[in-house]
């Protein structure tokens, strides 16, 4: 049996007493301690015990800071506060974590292999890691990668999934291969149109005929020099809740597609058709509706590129100052697929605009850095807006954009409180 | 020679099985000790007596809040401890707002792609439950900033 970092594997902080509840705990007794006292229990699997029961810390389990926010707990996802993203390289501890099942443990790197196999493959070739390692060149990029649900919590009607905010977004640094250098050792047939990744994570029902995500992308972005198979994460062995030993890191697109702990890749002759691939999964409408619109399947179109945003990584949002006191502003942005033009910030609700100055990207695929110094003209209550605008000149809306089923894709500029005087 | 022969090689047959037959009676007993409840339980369906006592630290509410789970505490929340935190916590359920054709679609994508078992009677007070407690609430198409933390900036 797979075995799993998850609140109730038996880790070592339960109490001695919590632990023997557990042990002896059957269904009744659960359902009494409850106080429930007529549920219909005849289809409620017998074996397990409800998350009530069980608890652990994921602060120390990943090795994160304090200050990010728990979504969920079975699966784990975390955000991160703005604030806390202000470093050019976003390290582990700040890192969102976002996991649509349950994260493989006792990963043995000496065992653990890549099969590289699909309709569009010459023949199907396996990879150990140090094969991976040795008999490729080694690239690093830093990488941006946005869920694509960031943002979500915004939408109305409410979009269904974790109700992220603003900080499902990281940039690190990805050490590995290209994925065109391997799929060209593997032997590429001109059929070939998407790749779609399977990993070692398990789906939360623990079936083991379900996998919880297999994404994947367009075979043209499969070949793009910075889709790299990473087996480092600024530059140590990538955390475990990051994907360890494996990562296929696509950036730009909607991170679901960066598949974690990597195991296989399957060269597919159709667009891959596994798990979260499917509507409404990672897909908006093709055409735009109006909020709160059903939309059947065949209508719904896979995200590909992230759109253009901005972060305000500095002050943290609540900042008080003295009047006459300059503020300095600081911040990421990045634009998918694309680079970011220009960003410029709004003292007075978008009325005006001020412009920052904004760093190139360090390689493709990077968010840049933006600052400014803002004066403010009386004492009072402020909010400063961040937009940003990518080489297309598409910039971010002020509003929550075009609604969709899932609640993807939300990119209005970011805002922060601030009051002078 | 030749019986002599066969009745020995019985002998060793007769041996092996018992010694096989004490191995599992060994791992039987092992698993039982760990386990007791393993050998309890007769088919899925378990009978829930109201009688047993409550366990002290799960009843716990403060302003409304069952403190384990996060779950308001509303009349049929335990139904939702009960069927809604095997494969996820309770926080994908406190996180998401809709009406009940929301929610009851929720449980059916659940019921068809994810594994979620059979509501029975349960079903309408689950969603009495959710459309009352996690009902949609509109704030236009952008909510004024909230819950901001004022702090002096230092240099
Ligand atoms: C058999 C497993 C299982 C059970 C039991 C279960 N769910 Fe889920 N549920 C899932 C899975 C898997 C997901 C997808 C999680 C993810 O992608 O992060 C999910 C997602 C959700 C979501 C987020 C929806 C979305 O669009 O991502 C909500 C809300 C939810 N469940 C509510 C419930 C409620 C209410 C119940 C009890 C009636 C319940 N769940 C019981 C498996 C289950």
């Amino acid at each position: 049996m797979k075995k799993h970092i998850a609140p109730n594997s038996s880790h070592k902080q339960e109490s001695n007493g919590r632990r023997n509840f557990l042990k002896k705990s059957s269904m009744a007794v659960m359902a009494a301690s409850l106080g429930i006292e007529i549920v219909h229990a005849a289809k409620l699997p017998t074996n397990y015990v409800p998350l009530a029961f069980q608890d652990s810390d994921p602060f120390k389990l990943f090795n994160k800071n304090k200050e990010l926010i728990v979504l969920n707990n079975k699966p784990w996802n975390l955000e991160t506060p703005p604030h806390l993203l202000d470093d050019k390289i976003t390290p582990a501890d700040k890192m969102f974590v976002r996991n649509n099942g349950l994260i493989p443990e006792n990963v043995d790197v000496n065992t653990w292999t890549l099969t590289v196999d699909g309709e569009s493959v010459s023949q199907s070739k396996t990879y150990s890691l140090s094969d991976l390692k040795s008999k490729f060149k080694n690239y690093t990029y830093q990488l941006t990668l946005e869920c694509g649900g960031n943002g979500r919590s915004e939408f109305f009607p409410p979009a269904s999934g974790n109700q992220w905010k603003v900080g499902a977004v990281s940039c690190a640094n990805w050490t590995g291969i290209r994925l065109k250098d391997l799929l060209k050792d593997v032997g590429l047939k001109p059929d070939a149109v998407y790749i779609g990744y399977h990993s070692a994570d398990s789906h939360l029902s623990n079936d083991p005929n379900k996998e919880p995500i297999s994404r994947g992308v367009p075979i043209a972005k499969a070949l793009q020099d910075e889709t790299l198979i990473a087996f480092e994460m600024n530059g140590s062995p990538i955390p475990i809740a990051h994907g360890f030993p494996l990562r296929l890191v696509a950036g730009g697109f909607p991170a679901s597609a960066s598949g974690k702990w990597l195991n296989r890749i399957s060269v597919r002759n159709i667009i891959h058709d596994g798990a979260k691939m499917e509507a409404p999964s990672y897909r908006v409408p093709c055409n735009p509706v109006a909020p709160g619109t059903e939309v059947s399947n065949e209508d719904m179109c896979i995200i590909e590129s992230m759109p253009v945003k901005s972060l305000i990584t500095y002050p943290k949002s609540g900042a008080m100052i003295p009047m006459n006191k300059k503020l300095e502003i600081r911040g990421h942005a990045w634009a998918g697929e694309l680079e970011v033009k220009k960003v410029q910030v709004s003292i007075d609700f978008g009325a005006t605009w001020q412009d920052c100055l904004l760093d190139p990207p360090v390689n493709r695929l990077a968010w840049q850095h933006f600052k400014t110094i803002l004066n403010f003209p009386k004492e009072g209550y402020y909010e400063v807006w961040a937009k940003a605008t990518d080489t297309n000149g598409t910039s971010q809306p002020m509003l929550v954009p075009g609604w969709n089923p899932k609640g993807y894709l939300n990119n209005a500029c970011h805002r922060i409180a601030v009051k002078v005087g | 020679m030749d019986d002599l022969l066969k009745a020995f090689r019985l002998l060793m047959i007769g041996l092996a099985s018992i010694a096989v037959l004490l191995l599992i009676l060994v791992i039987g007993l092992f698993f039982w000790n760990q386990n007791p409840e393993i050998f309890s339980w007769e088919s899925d369906s378990v009978e829930l007596s109201e009688s047993e006592e409550l366990e002290p630290e799960s009843g716990i509410t403060e302003e409304g809040i069952h403190l384990e789970s996060g779950l308001v505490a509303d009349d049929g929340y335990q139904l939702i401890i009960a069927n809604c935190t095997k494969c996820h916590s309770a926080n994908l359920v406190t996180q998401n707002r809709g009406n009940r054709d929301y929610w009851k679609s929720l449980i059916i994508w659940m019921q068809t792609t994810q594994g979620l078992w059979e509501l029975g009677d349960s079903e309408e007070k689950i969603l009495d439950y959710l459309s009352k407690n996690y009902a949609p609430v509109q704030e236009g198409r952008r909510a004024n900033l909230s819950g901001v933390q004022w702090y002096e900036l230092e240099d």
